[in-house]
């Protein structure tokens, strides 16, 4: 059984995020940019299933510019099979990469998708359950945790909700989303690394998979949320109910 | 040169230590012990240090219940792994009232502390092996003020410690026995940053994670980075002349710090503080208090050139069956990365276990476990270009067989958390016991042999870990013992300080002299140098208030 994981080239978590001056966007030059971290997950958890026998290759596929391959290459250092580009400039929204998703679906038939639940650029969380919907798949959304019964052809997952854990039951072929306690995602180790530069990297784009990239929404405006005031010390009870009286206004 | 270094600090150190030539010296505490004492002299004769026949950190609890304040009986401390006699000097006069009062008037009430539990904190050093006994700490806010504190305390020969975050680990941020505690913390504004120099200036209790974040937000960086980063000064860094783990790079601080601030013992302020990177005009003074462990000024101000951030960061932690690797792959990292490697650390299996196996959430990032590891930086301003640098050494360094196995972070939270192995040790090891802390620059090749010796004189009482600057060559020696045990500590002390002599080495790569080795200078610098640094401190401080008791021989000191 094949396993596909959907990875994304995102800011990378610990840089400190700036607005650009035009509100447009967010400054994306010269930031260091890496795999978005809820991918990570649905790889490891991709290459933990490869490993236990149960399934025979992990493909992973990235959408975006060219530097999405660095990305990729990142993937393949980890221990995934292939890889596959789709090269995509402009801005790609969840309903066009569940679009392409269903067509490399169609072109590669894996027995699993596993995706992470949301980008850390956009948090929006809709790839995996949009995906699902086009391919008309069950989905494991929020998966803290993933066993797989190849002879049944079932997939158990516990899903993290609101309310605590509620475990589904899906037939394969399935969509997974991963959460942050699924597990803890392997290093790339040097000699993996090595072995990555040799592993193929497929190229498609947009057009060729009869795919139209049209965006129904226009970002308006991005700004900053209001800077927090600091707390201050104060030095007696009588300061305080001078403040609570003249600046807070609440007695 | 070791024959005659050991020599003449005997002859420093036996008129202070030796009873039979002054009498009045002997303590008169009831818990004395007269054979504990004679085994002391012994060793001004030149025999092996007997271990003490008893417990000193009993004694020097004993000595506070009794009440330090006693202006009657000489006052003695005894250290946890100081197997030596440190007495009050009687020159410096007692706390009393009016100073109190007088420095009220000066700083507030709020700034002048006499609470117990206060005082307490301040006086323990952060290894919790030094412990003090001042009854006052003062926290000025302005340069002036401290002029006028130490104008004061030097008309009333009140012997001051000045204070930044003390995370220092040679006891020279603590009082040893009732100095007045200055504190720098209350002094933290940045007061000016030049974009385009890169040229920041600001107060000598500013937090040095603090600078790096408000350096972040500008484009650049601090010169220096340690692993005691979230609450050490940047006036204690200057004037410990702190290493870190980037001097690989850029450098030592007395290269980086273009100014300094700094105020005498006498209150006179002196205005170094020059924004300039060239500056030939006359002696450059500044260099003195950079790295004299406060007892030559107090450093108010400092004016540091901080480099620009580089946007392309590497970090890759790699395993070496042997020492002999490591050194080979530092020469074939020089010459390979160049001018982008930023960082060369080493530690041996036995700190990543203690790692480990102590620091939460700290994982191995190699499936196996391994003698060596290395850990690599590099900082260049082409992602992929630098990638490919590394990439390519590290390929060839693997063919060669001078690495067994890596992995390379793939974002900057792995990166953080290899960084978190190697700088994580140190507290690490505070977690599992009492530490015996060596920090000693040793030729290359013979760095590690140092570790193997001791390894086998201690065999099972202790466990022994060697990490460090493997750029710079500094070996940071840490000897773990479940408590401090002065049997132990004379199977280590002189042993480590003649070894260190005999190759050459210097007893304090970068921690400084504090109170531990203020009297083996001389295993490290001649007799004629030292006695230089002396007229200088007496030329500077001719009352000695400053930092009494460390960074020189306590004989010269007196």
């Amino acid at each position: 059984m094949k396993i596909m994981v959907a990875i994304k080239r995102v800011v990378d978590y610990a840089v400190k995020i700036r607005v650009k001056p035009d509100k447009t966007g967010v400054v994306t030059q010269n930031v260091k940019m890496s795999m978005n971290p809820f991918c990570e997950i649905a790889l490891e958890e991709a290459l933990r299933i490869r490993e236990s026998g149960l399934a025979s290759e992990v493909v992973a596929v990235s959408m975006g510019p060219a530097q999405s391959v660095d990305t990729l290459r990142t993937g393949l250092a980890m221990g995934a099979d292939r890889g596959i580009h789709v090269e995509a400039n402009g801005s790609l929204y969840p309903l066009s990469v569940a679009k392409i998703l269903k067509k490399l679906v169609e072109i590669e038939k894996p027995g699993l998708l596993i995706l992470g639940k949301q980008a850390i650029d956009d948090d929006c969380n809709q790839t995996g359950q949009m995906t699902a919907g086009l391919l008309n798949w069950p989905q494991g959304t929020f998966a803290s945790k993933v066993v797989l019964d190849k002879e049944k052809q079932v997939v158990t997952v516990d899903r993290e909700v609101d309310d605590g854990i509620e475990t589904v039951s899906l037939n394969l072929p399935a969509v997974i989303t991963t959460d942050l306690r699924l597990n803890q995602p392997r290093y790339a180790t040097l000699p993996n690394i090595m072995k990555a530069k040799s592993k193929p990297i497929k190229k498609y784009t947009p057009e060729e998979l009869n795919v139209e990239i049209k965006s129904d929404l226009e970002i308006v405006q991005v700004t900053e949320p209001p800077k927090r005031k600091a707390g201050v010390v104060l030095s007696s009870v009588d300061e305080l109910i001078d403040k609570l009286k003249h600046e807070a206004r609440v007695i | 040169m070791m024959n005659r270094n050991t020599r003449a600090t005997l002859r420093l150190l036996t008129p202070f230590f030796n009873p039979r030539r002054n009498p009045s010296l002997l303590p008169s505490t009831p818990h004395f012990d007269e054979n504990w004492w004679h085994s002391q002299t012994n060793i001004a004769h030149g025999e092996h240090r007997v271990s003490s026949l008893f417990n000193p950190l009993r004694f020097s609890v004993k000595n506070q219940q009794m009440g330090v304040g006693i202006s009657t009986g000489i006052q003695h401390k005894c250290y946890a792994s100081m197997p030596g006699l440190v007495q009050r000097n009687p020159r410096f006069s007692e706390l009393n009232d009016d100073d109190v009062r007088y420095f009220q008037e000066i700083l507030g009430q709020k700034n002048v502390v006499q609470d117990e539990e206060k005082l307490s904190t301040v006086n323990t050093d952060w290894m919790h092996k030094y412990k003090g006994s001042s009854k006052l700490l003062l926290q000025p806010w302005n340069t002036d003020q401290v002029s006028q504190i130490l104008k004061y305390c030097n008309s009333r020969s009140l012997a001051v410690v000045p204070q930044g975050g003390n995370t220092g680990l040679v006891g020279g941020s603590v009082p040893v026995f009732d100095e007045v505690i200055v504190s720098l913390s209350s002094m933290n504004k940045i007061i000016s940053f030049d974009k385009v120099s890169g040229i920041l200036v600001c107060e000598a209790g500013c937090i040095l994670e603090n600078i790096i974040s408000f350096l972040d937000n500008e484009g650049f960086i601090m010169p220096l980075d340690l692993g005691a980063k979230g609450s050490c000064q940047i006036g204690g860094n200057v004037s410990t002349n702190a290493g870190g783990l980037r001097l690989v790079r850029y450098g030592s601080l007395h290269g980086s710090v273009l100014g300094v601030e700094a105020v005498l013992a006498d209150g006179t302020v002196l205005d170094m503080l020059k924004t300039l990177r060239k500056d030939n005009t006359g002696y450059d003074l500044k260099h003195l208090f950079i790295g004299s462990e406060g007892s030559l000024g107090i450093v108010t101000k400092v004016a540091i050139l901080t480099p620009p951030k580089l946007s392309s960061v590497n970090v890759a932690l790699l395993a070496c069956k042997d020492y002999n690797c490591c050194q080979k792959l530092l020469q074939e990292a020089k010459r390979k990365l160049g001018e982008i490697l930023s960082a060369f650390e080493f530690l041996d299996s036995q700190s990543m276990n203690l790692v480990i196996n102590h620091l939460e959430g700290a994982r191995n990032p190699l499936p196996t476990l391994h003698d060596f590891y290395v850990l690599i930086e590099t900082t260049g301003s082409d992602e992929s270009s630098d990638k490919q640098k590394l990439e390519a050494f590290l390929l060839h360094s693997m063919e060669n067989e001078l690495i067994s196995d890596g992995v390379l972070a793939q974002d900057i939270n792995q990166a953080s958390s290899f960084w978190r192995l190697r700088e994580g040790i140190t507290e690490a090891l505070m977690r599992v016991g009492a530490v015996y802390k060596y920090d000693l620059s040793i030729p290359l090749e013979n760095l590690y042999n140092l570790v193997e010796e001791m390894r086998s004189r201690l065999g099972n009482a202790a466990n022994v870990v060697g990490y460090g600057h493997l750029g710079d060559g500094n070996l940071h020696l840490n000897i773990s013992v479940p408590q401090y045990d002065d049997k132990i500590l004379s199977q280590i002390e002189p042993f480590v300080y003649e070894w260190t002599s005999k190759h050459n080495g210097s007893i304090s790569a970068e921690h400084g002299l504090g109170l531990m080795k203020a009297n083996e200078i001389l295993y490290s610098k001649s007799l004629e140098t030292v006695q230089l640094m002396a007229s200088i401190k007496s030329l500077l401080d001719p009352n000695h208030i400053l930092n009494p008791y460390k960074v020189l021989p306590h004989s010269l000191n007196a």
